[in-house]
């Protein structure tokens, strides 16, 4: 059995996107949990599952006691923080198609722009266990440092440039700018990127995410409750996870062969094989991108070119709307709509299929989205007919 | 006021032996006993045939350039007068690879694949981080 269409999104909530929301990460769960729970048709009392990143600050009892849910029997946790988005929507999916609920809420809620850097508390009392202990003394601290020790040798071994990477940067903006939720929205060329200053070399500024407040959720029920529902339902045509070999998370360094070989490898082969899809019938794609080397990197692990070709297909404008192959991060992305752990995306992903993005591609029949292609993964392929 | 402190490994009971041999300014890694796979990050047991058989094992210390980055802030606070500095992805000629600093190349000239060679540096505190220098 396998949870192919069996499964639907019904709903979608979600805040502003801020630097400062000036709102607790409680607050801001509550109120894109009480949206999505609203565009779903729904009240609080019809919702009895429940998913969250298990970094989120929220957890499933207090929400419960705020939002007033009388009972959940299904609740669970998905780790690996920018890596786990998609894996919320499997689990969710897999309760619903097990019959362990009927409508589950996935959400998250992260104040990162407001709030302390995670890399910088772990550091802050000096003392280093586990894995960071052989790193952060050599002070490789971040996230940021740890994705370019990746994308250096990346680039050497495939050739990837640093302009190339500029031209996804451009690309998003411009998704950006048509975007109202979005931060950026000021024009940028290959050269402001190529200015912008280093923050871990070979990576600029504008190779990086924002930090950003804010919260999203959606509600995922089964197929057949979807079809009387009110909106349209996005059916979940694919949902897995993946690791691949020694894959601790955002460090590939400890494994055999390229550090070009990541989990996504795997993910996008059991994905495909669920949804019984190519990357031909694939429409538009979001690809999690804390940093922007994760976009080559998901177009080649996801089969839309061939091993080192994604700086050249970036290049050549296939990842922009309208025109592009592709169109990638059609919100702007994490580089320039928000960073909300990648769960922006998931959004963006079901308004593809809904028909609602601000740079709609004509005629979506596959929606995919990628979680962080550095860490343990998943990805998911939203679809728009149950029987296509 | 004073000074930020850098941030230190604690030895742990899975790899004290590690940090006690660089105090000696050794480098040791875990050798399989079964398979004879050296293992790096330290672990109980081999990922590669599960054999819970090992010993701590001198490594030659030599090792190539895999990789590097450039830091710039922001940073902890200990780091912050450093920047901009480098720091590597060691590989190691017995097969594990180790993040560490190349002490006496400029970050302006390093460079894919250079050989480079283990040295130590001793901390305060009776800590001795494993470093390298240009082979």
């Amino acid at each position: 059995m396998s949870i192919r269409n069996r499964a639907a999104i019904v709903g979608v909530g979600h805040t502003e996107y801020a630097k400062n929301i000036g709102r607790s990460e409680a607050h801001v769960a509550l109120e894109a949990i009480q949206k999505a729970i609203a565009d779903a048709g729904l009240t609080a009392a019809d919702i009895d599952g429940m998913v969250r990143f298990d970094m989120d600050t929220n957890v499933e009892s207090e929400l419960t006691y705020m939002l007033g849910i009388p009972n959940l029997r299904f609740f669970g946790e998905i780790p690996f923080g920018g890596g786990g988005g998609s894996g919320t929507i499997a689990l969710a999916a897999t309760a619903v198609t097990a019959g362990q609920a009927n409508n589950v809420v996935c959400f998250r809620a992260r104040n990162r722009g407001s709030g302390t850097r995670p890399w910088a508390a772990r550091g802050a009392s000096a003392g280093m266990v586990g894995v960071p202990k052989y790193h952060f003394p050599y002070g490789l601290l971040a996230p940021v440092q740890e994705i370019a020790m990746f994308a250096r040798r990346y680039m050497h071994e495939y050739g990837l440039t640093s302009r190339q990477l500029g031209h996804a940067a451009v690309a998003m903006r411009n998704h950006a700018i048509r975007n109202p939720n979005a931060l950026m929205r000021k024009p940028i060329t290959v050269e402001d990127h190529q200015n912008s200053r280093w923050i871990a070399e070979p990576l600029h500024l504008l190779d990086c995410c924002l930090e950003s407040d804010g919260a999203g959720a959606v509600v995922v029920t089964s197929a057949e409750r979807a079809r009387d529902g009110k909106n349209p339902p996005v059916y979940i045509r694919g949902a897995i996870q993946a690791t691949g070999p020694m894959a601790l998370s955002m460090t590939n360094y400890y494994r055999d062969g390229s550090l070009a070989s990541p989990s996504a490898e795997y993910a996008a082969r059991a994905l495909y094989e669920q949804a019984g899809l190519t990357p031909a019938d694939i429409n538009v794609a979001q690809f999690y991108c804390a940093f922007s080397p994760q976009i080559p990197q998901a177009l080649e692990a996801y089969g839309f070119v061939g091993a080192g070709e994604g700086g050249a297909f970036i290049e050549a404008g296939n990842v922009e709307w309208p025109h592009g192959k592709l169109p990638v991060n059609t919100h702007g992305g994490s580089l320039s709509e928000a960073y909300i752990h990648g769960f922006n995306d998931i959004v963006e992903a079901i308004r593809q299929v809904r028909g609602t993005s601000t740079s709609q591609v004509a005629n979506v029949n596959f929606s995919l989205i990628t979680s962080a292609t550095q860490n343990p993964t998943g990805a998911v392929i939203f679809g728009r007919e149950a029987n296509a | 006021m004073s000074e930020p402190a850098r941030p230190f490994p604690v030895p742990e009971d899975g790899d004290a032996t590690y940090w006690e041999a660089a105090r000696r300014h050794e480098l040791v890694m875990q050798r399989c006993g079964s398979c004879g796979r050296f293992r790096f990050t330290p672990r109980p047991m081999c990922p590669f045939c599960q054999s819970w058989e090992f010993a701590w094992s001198p490594v030659s210390g030599k090792g190539v350039i895999h990789s590097w980055v450039v830091v710039h802030p922001p940073v902890l606070p200990f780091f912050q007068d450093k920047t901009p500095y480098a720091v590597a992805l060691i590989q190691l000629e017995e097969g594990p690879r180790m993040v560490s600093n190349v002490i006496d190349v400029d970050r302006g000239d390093m460079a894919m694949d250079m050989p480079v060679r283990v040295d130590f540096m001793d901390l305060e505190d009776g800590v001795t981080l494993p470093v390298f220098r240009r082979a």
